[in-house]
């Protein structure tokens, strides 16, 4: 890309534990200045595929290098190229806000002369100026989130993994958290966000799906939605939605259907061809259709359609 | 290694010990309290032992006789009763363990050279109260008949009295024989193995527990710079407890220090790497907080109080359990401690005990290196 080399390479990447391969055969690229999203459900390996980059795991084979360093044999060095936010809040709570700062400043060797900088830098990013002295415990969800980030890039890291860092987090404050991941993106910061939002999904210059360990789709999410979809798309709105999809699951031209919300939404192969057809057909059998037009697929919609090609169903995604 | 991250760990844990309430509690409480609810509370000497007597003749010999256990330190009469069932009693009810009956022929026995004997009623509930019970007593008895003799030889005109052969009993170290003595060194070695291992333990198990360990180890940090960092705090804890409750021996409980402080301080912190590896090794191994004090408990404090020799000599004990208690550190520490604290013994003599400490201790120190590097790589 742009004659940068990349900041992340994996290639063939596998992690077993015991019988169960959680990342099997993983390869991809992310250069600097791109948001790398991870989709999936969860146990899809999304975490474990961070902690392997992190240099928390060590992988069973397939190489990865971080910044140019193996993350199997230098785990310890990778660390000081990498500012990590895992799953779960891990701050410490009983600090004061400026104590843990100062304590990850420490473990990052950020230097004692820019100390003061960098800390009312990661302050006023979390919003936090006012309460340095605050205990990190009775800090609201949110905030702690931001200071949890703030603490993992204090030693201006070229690379970044967040592990689902909004989960549990109020719609504004993830709005405000995803700014600042472009804010770091755009000063050159290779960013890897895992989530299972499909609408934080969109914020990523570059998406990988995965599905129980492997990749199953990838790309941009327009080009994902162009080209991992095998057809177009159409909005059906009618009575008797479970009757209706049983129906349309066998209709003519269906490829698949599935629900969404109180409507179905149905792949076809052209959408324009298939509408009168199927319109048709559910009249024949008694079903009034209130709607029925082509719509441009979400995320989702990619994500149904190319997880039951590999005839699953994807589990536990959520939609906000 | 890079100093400034084992400083910056070690200062980051001082700022939780002193927020956390309980670890202060543990720190500070724990040792006053075990010194002086084992310091006062173990005690193998009988002092004041409760005595009732029922004294049947009433004559002036016969008081003579109850004075003299009026006036040893180990009895104190209660009460005198006027009958037997009176007696019986005070047994049951536990007011008293021993109760004396001096029979109603005492004096005629005793001036016609009769053999005469007193009863004596024991409480044998508790064997070693007991038998230190009946051993006084007949002290007590032997004195006032031996002085009963020499009167009746004298006012037979002998006054070439030969004394009979006398145990001239020379007591080293401890020369009230006062257990306390024994006992209180001993607390010291029960107080640092509880509050070392407990501490530890808890400190890297809260890291698992609550996740921060996930954020601390994405960080360049090494498992040395972590273990080490942890370690320096507790280290400085365990050495003050150690000092506090020395002090309060030798202040407070007037137990004899003889010995060198600087062997002292040599061997407790020896015994404080033993302790503090012990309940790293524990938290590495607990998944969570409440198992890793549940099993610091079982590994240190039982053992340390059975095994050691801290209650029960180990030359006592039956040979298999001998064999486990040598690989016990505190079998060694414990021996350290009471022979400087009371003999006030060199280097050389305990060569053999320093040595075996040091052993285990660099044991434990590597076992507990790897347990944990082991676990971060998975």
């Amino acid at each position: 890309m742009n004659g940068t080399a990349p900041s992340v390479v994996v290639s063939d990447l596998v992690k077993s534990f015991g019988d169960f391969t959680a990342v099997d055969h993983i390869s991809l690229e992310a250069y600097p200045g791109e948001v790398f999203g991870f989709l999936g459900p969860n146990g899809a390996g999304k975490s474990t595929t961070i902690r392997i980059l992190c240099g928390l795991l060590r992988p069973t084979s397939g190489r990865a290098t971080v910044a140019g360093i193996d993350v199997a044999r230098q785990p310890e060095a990778v660390r000081q190229k990498i500012g990590y936010m895992s799953q779960k809040f891990s701050l410490y709570n009983d600090l004061r806000v400026i104590e843990n700062i100062r304590f990850f400043a420490g473990m990052y060797s950020v230097p004692e002369p820019v100390l003061p900088e960098r800390a009312d830098w990661v302050l006023k990013m979390a919003g936090l100026e006012d309460r340095r002295s605050a205990l990190t415990g009775t800090l609201a969800t949110g905030w702690k989130q931001r200071l949890a980030l703030g603490c993992a890039v204090l030693h201006r890291p070229p690379i970044l993994f967040l592990d689902e860092p909004t989960s549990g987090v109020d719609p504004i404050s993830r709005r405000n958290f995803w700014e600042l991941i472009h804010l770091m993106a755009a000063e050159g910061v290779t960013v890897f966000v895992t989530t299972h939002y499909m609408d934080e999904a969109e914020y990523c210059r570059r998406l990988v799906l995965l599905y129980r360990g492997q990749i199953v789709a990838s790309g941009s999410p327009s080009e994902l939605k162009l080209e991992a979809m095998k057809g177009e798309l159409l909005l059906v709105e009618c009575e008797q939605v479970g009757k209706a999809l049983e129906l349309l699951q066998t209709g003519p031209g269906v490829l698949d259907a599935a629900i969404f919300g109180n409507s179905i939404h149905v792949v076809v192969t052209r959408a324009a061809e298939a509408m009168p057809g199927l319109t048709k057909y559910l009249s024949e059998r008694s079903i009034a259709v209130s709607k029925m037009e082509p719509i441009s697929p979400t995320l989702e919609d990619v994500f149904v359609s190319v997880t039951s090609r590999r005839g699953e169903s994807p589990e536990e995604i959520s939609v906000q | 290694m890079r100093l400034h991250r084992l400083a910056t760990i070690a200062r980051k844990e001082v700022l939780q010990i002193m927020r956390d309430a309980r670890s202060v509690v543990i720190v500070v409480g724990m040792p006053v309290i075990m010194m002086l609810a084992f310091g006062y509370g173990i005690s193998f000497d009988l002092k004041h032992l409760a005595v009732y007597v029922f004294d049947r003749e009433g004559s002036q010999q016969s008081q003579d006789l109850l004075k003299h256990f009026l006036a040893s330190e180990y009895f104190k009469v209660v009460r005198a009763v006027n009958n037997y069932p009176a007696l019986v009693r005070a047994i049951d009810a536990g007011d008293c363990k021993l109760a004396l009956v001096v029979p109603q022929d005492f004096s005629h026995r005793l001036n016609s050279g009769g053999p005469v004997s007193i009863q004596a009623l024991v409480d044998g509930t508790d064997s070693n109260s007991a038998n230190l019970a009946i051993a006084y007593s007949q002290a007590v008895v032997q004195t006032y008949s031996q002085q009963l003799q020499f009167d009746w030889i004298r006012r037979h005109g002998q006054n070439d009295i030969r004394p009979p052969i006398s145990v001239d009993a020379r007591t080293w170290f401890n020369e009230n024989l006062e257990s306390m003595a024994n006992i209180v060194p001993g607390v010291v070695v029960i107080v640092m193995a509880v509050v070392g291992t407990f501490l530890t333990a808890l400190t890297i198990s809260r890291e698992w527990e609550r996740g921060t360990m996930e954020q601390l180890i994405s960080t360049p940090v090494t498992s040395l710079e972590l273990m080490l960092g942890k370690l320096a705090p507790y280290f400085v804890i365990g050495m003050l407890d150690t000092c506090l409750c020395a002090v309060l021996g030798v202040l407070w409980f007037g137990v004899p220090f003889r010995g060198s402080w600087v062997l002292f301080f040599f061997s407790s912190t020896l015994f404080l790497i033993v302790v503090l590896s012990t309940g790293y090794f524990i938290s590495v191994v607990a998944k969570s907080q409440l198992a890793a004090s549940q099993i610091s408990l079982f590994a240190t404090f039982l053992p340390t109080f059975l095994l050691s020799g801290f209650l029960f000599p180990i030359d006592q004990m039956p040979v298999a359990i001998q064999a486990v208690t040598y690989l016990l550190p505190a079998r060694y520490y414990m021996a350290i401690v009471r022979n400087v604290f009371l003999k006030g013994a060199a280097a050389t003599l305990l060569l053999d005990k320093l040595i075996a400490l040091s052993l285990l201790a660099f044991l434990l120190v590597f076992v507990a290196t790897r347990v944990f590097k082991k676990k971060l790589a998975q």
